[in-house]
């Protein structure tokens, strides 16, 4: 009986980004799991905790905390919802001991895609094959708040025929930052277009990161620039054989 | 109507020269701490750093009782505290001495507290001419603006506007060498030590066994303002006690590296009481102002307290990718960056610029270097979440309030969610929503989808994902 | 009274009683290395020149008062009255101006000589730093108005380190009224990030650090 992962696709990838989520199941059953998609899901609750609405972000965690609470494994294509579920939802939950005692039981079975990949599954070629030159771009929350720096890059280097080339700071942000988005626009799109300039410069085919809205503002703005650059998930990358 | 901050912003940003100048200063910066924090050249930096904020968490924690230890050591030596509850107190106490003292001229070294409670311009509205001896403070002194960065003041002038300044202020010909520059400052600021009658210093770190002040430099204007005039008034925050003068090795390591890259920086005296018997030079009277000034407010609130572990380093800074771009100037306080997004708001009022915790991508670059681990970003988000209780409670920022109860209630409900997420596909189009957006009535057209657009693309819409995975696993079953 | 109003705000946020003694603070934390004399130097010259300063080792006092004068030639120079520099017959060079007892001339000979020589209580290796202890022998001006600071001190009073200096030195404000450490030339990168020696310090340093059995001190 092979194990059960309950794959959490994010609002994000659901709405925009759909084939990130269908990489995401393919790898994972290549590699043998179960996959199954909760239909209740929806969004972890980020967008209002980090604009502070935390009465709200409660609301739509708890829902969350509902859907996958029985899951024995969360798979997650982003480590900023992963980061709000597995360390915000402690903080958020401060005083409501029912629904942290939930968070806290629930937090260890939730991982982000590429970290589940090596942690968990203990696979580092997922059989993958892609003819291209990459520049991987370090999400700030999978690296500052969940520490992941190397694992994605490891999983690249086992996909054959891709090369990695570091881009200048990928451990900038690009900007996104959800709301900050739109309250800072040309803020926002100023970050952005260090980030594409980093991007060029490696003469990178794909840009690759283990988070859509990363990869949603840095695509927007290649695309308002222009840049014959196109985005890639790494799961998306995984996933191509 | 755009706000006034976001006005400013846009013309930082639009002043290609000044962002670009900031971002490779700030690069500099970020390169020559990296420099000197790398294991294989600090192997215990992170251990200093958990020292670091576990010795100010336990000072703050016992506060009162080390500032009665330091006002004690002090007095033993000979010297004198004084108490401000704000800078008004501060101010008036070094107007009441100058005048007892007949002082003239009064000589100052960098200090962000000083800069806090607007000390100098306080003395020269008195008529007390005040100088500012760091090199960078002089140039902002006599540009007549306000620091741009916590560590290098005059970070966003370039040479040539330097010479300008200079000409334009001390009446000497428009040179554009710093080396000359220096030189000139060198000589005119010297003439100013020597005839000085009170030096003027903040505090990095207040040592509470020994009474000791101390201040950490590079130029020597620090030393010179504390050796040459024959009294000395350090004037600084009450968070900057320390316990012991042990402590400073590991304060001193981290704190010339986080700021500059230096393991040391070139000068660090440690100053206690007035000049002792025998000694020839030094100050005769030496008093330190301990300023409360909002501080003891900040203390009281036990979750965000760690915003006063912070010594003023400026790495949060430098490696800040919001301060990098709009500079130091669009902050609405002395303090800038991502520490002055933090205690801005607790020390001039949450409500003064409620937009200020906003400005940030939470990208968590600030924390990951600060060397005391403050943690900036949930600081942030812990400020974002009482302002939105405050609009809550006086009915304002209706729409955001109303949008977010809308999304939350929808997102309790995944059919609603999905119908809604099928309808805004369909309504987008082809172009992702531009097309749309450009019909769309003035108020959407104001909104965020306006913001997003003016920046960039938006995927063009398609089917999502619970779409695709149903067709899936149908055609697996 | 504004002492008593912001120690009771201090109180009243921390729910602390006047009197009150302070909670046991963490151990300090002091990481001594050890290394031997030859590393020590060896640190120290290369922190030192690294920093734009020099480092030069001799024998004896003798050499070392050669090199000084060496330095300086004919022009000229103060000196402190630290028991070392007379050792090394530095006091006695012809240039040399040194026992000041009125604070005026000391100040007026420091603010026109070329160089100002001290003596250093200790030395830092890993940073290529002098800690000068102020006193009546060691006035504050000598290393900080003339541009060039030449500094005199045995091998024996290289420590490795900061963490080795608060061991030695647990309580500094005991021992003076100023304690400096002084690492490297004066220096500013405030106008354009551009390096520039000798802002208000001197913009040359020059430490001796000198061999053999130290004998005053």
């Amino acid at each position: 009986m092979p194990a059960r992962v309950s794959l959490f696709v994010t609002c994000l990838v659901d709405q925009f980004f759909p084939k990130v989520g269908l990489a995401m199941a393919e790898v994972l059953e290549r590699i043998g799991y179960r996959v199954e998609f909760p239909e209740a899901q929806t969004c972890c609750g980020q967008p209002a905790f980090n604009t502070g609405y935390r009465e709200e972000a409660r609301q739509v965690a708890r829902h969350f905390l509902e859907v996958f609470g029985q899951a024995d494994y969360v798979v997650v294509p982003s480590g900023s919802c992963t980061a709000m579920i597995t360390r915000h939802y402690q903080e958020l939950f401060a005083k409501q001991p029912e629904w942290l005692e939930r968070a806290r039981r629930l937090a260890p079975r939730v991982w982000e895609f590429s970290r589940f990949l090596l942690e968990v599954a203990g696979v580092e070629d997922v059989g993958a094959r892609l003819e291209a030159v990459v520049t991987y771009h370090d999400g700030c929350h999978a690296l500052r708040e969940l520490g992941i720096r190397e694992g994605p890059r490891r999983l690249l280097a086992r996909v054959r025929g891709l090369e990695l080339r570091e881009m200048e700071s990928s451990e900038e942000c690009c900007g996104f930052g959800g709301t900050f988005a739109v309250k800072f626009p040309e803020l926002s799109g100023a970050m952005a277009r260090t980030k594409l300039e980093a991007i060029r410069r490696t003469g990178a085919r794909y840009v690759v990161s283990i988070d859509s809205s990363c990869l949603m503002q840095i695509g927007g703005a290649l695309s308002r620039a222009g840049l014959p650059v196109e985005t890639l998930h790494l799961a998306e990358v995984l996933a191509r054989r | 109507m755009t706000p006034l901050y976001q006005i400013n912003i846009r013309k930082t940003l639009a002043d290609a020269h000044l962002e670009e100048a900031i971002y490779a200063a700030t690069a500099r910066l970020m390169d020559h701490r990296r420099q000197v924090v790398a294991p294989e050249v600090l192997p215990d930096y992170e251990e200093l750093r958990e020292q670091a904020r576990r010795i100010k968490q336990h000072t703050l924690e016992n506060l009162d009782a080390y500032l009665e230890q330091f006002e004690a050591q002090v007095q033993g030596r000979g010297g004198v505290v004084v108490w401000a509850r704000d800078g008004g107190e501060a101010a008036d106490f070094l107007l009441e001495l100058a005048r007892r003292k007949q002082a003239r001229l009064i000589v100052k070294s960098k200090s962000m507290t000083s800069e806090e409670i607007g000390l100098r311009e306080r003395l020269e509205q008195h008529h007390l001419e005040t100088v500012e001896t760091d090199l960078g403070e002089y140039i902002i002194q006599l540009a007549q603006e306000r620091p741009y960065h916590i560590v290098a003041p005059a970070l966003h002038k370039t040479r040539y506007q330097v010479g300008e300044i200079f000409s334009r202020r001390l009446g000497v010909p428009e040179e554009t060498v710093p080396e000359k520059q220096t030189k000139i400052a060198r000589a005119v600021l010297r003439q100013k030590f020597l005839a000085a009658d009170i030096g003027v210093t903040g505090a990095n770190f207040l040592v509470a066994d020994s009474g000791a002040v101390v201040l950490v430099e590079n130029e020597g204007n620090a030393r010179l303002t504390t050796s040459a005039p024959r009294i000395h008034v350090a004037v600084a925050g009450i968070e900057k006690l320390i316990p012991r003068a042990q402590d400073l090795a590991v304060f001193l390591k981290l704190l010339g590296r986080s700021a500059t890259g230096q393991p040391l920086t070139v000068y660090t005296s440690l100053l206690a009481g007035p000049r002792r018997e025998g000694e020839l030079d030094g100050p005769e009277e030496f008093y330190v102002v301990l300023l409360d000034n909002g501080r003891t407010r900040v203390l009281a609130d036990r979750d965000k307290r760690q915003s006063l572990y912070c010594i003023r380093c400026g790495a949060c800074l430098n490696h800040c990718p919001v301060y990098r771009r709009i500079g130091g100037h669009n902050y609405p306080w002395v303090y800038s960056g991502p520490i002055g997004k933090v205690i801005s708001p607790q020390f001039q009022g949450l409500m003064q610029d409620p937009w200020l915790p906003f400005a940030s991508s939470l990208c968590a670059a600030c924390a990951e270097v600060c060397p005391v681990k403050i943690e900036i970003p949930r600081l942030l988000l812990e400020l974002r979440a009482e302002i939105v209780k405050t609009w809550r409670r006086e009915g304002r920022k209706r729409l955001e309030r109303w949008a977010f109860r809308l999304w939350a209630w929808v997102m309790r409900r995944p059919r609603i969610y999905e119908m809604l997420g099928l309808a805004a596909g369909a309504l987008m189009g082809e172009e992702g929503g531009r097309s749309w957006l450009a019909k769309a009535p003035a108020l959407l057209n104001a909104g965020p989808l306006r913001a997003w657009f003016s920046q960039r693309d938006l995927p063009p819409p398609g089917r999502t994902f619970r779409q695709l995975w149903r067709t899936r696993t149908a055609r697996v079953r | 009274m504004p002492r008593e109003s912001v120690l009771h705000k201090v109180r009243t946020a921390l729910a602390r009683k006047a009197g009150q003694p302070a909670a046991p603070a963490p151990p300090p934390r002091l990481r001594i290395p050890a290394l031997d004399p030859e590393a020590r130097w060896e640190q120290f010259a290369r922190a030192l020149e690294k920093l734009g300063g020099k480092a030069q080792r001799v024998a004896d006092p003798a050499e070392a008062g050669r090199s000084v004068a060496a330095l300086i030639g004919d022009r000229p120079a103060v000196a402190s009255q630290a028991p070392y520099l007379a050792e090394c017959g530095i006091t006695r060079l012809p240039s040399v101006q040194s026992g000041f007892r009125d604070p005026a001339a000391l100040r007026a000979a420091c603010a026109a000589a070329e160089f100002g020589i001290t003596s250093a209580q200790y030395a830092l290796a890993d940073t290529g730093t002098l800690v000068i202890a102020a006193s009546g022998q060691e006035p504050r001006l000598i290393s900080l108005l003339p541009p060039v600071h030449i500094a005199v001190l045995p091998a024996g009073r290289l420590l490795s380190g900061l963490d080795e200096l608060f061991a030695v030195l647990p309580a500094p404000a005991e021992c003076a009224s100023a304690l400096v450490l002084i690492t490297g030339p004066s220096r500013t990168a405030d106008i354009e990030q551009i390096l520039v020696r000798g802002v208000h310090g001197p913009g040359e340093i020059h430490v001796i650090v000198v061999d053999g059995r130290e004998t005053t001190g």
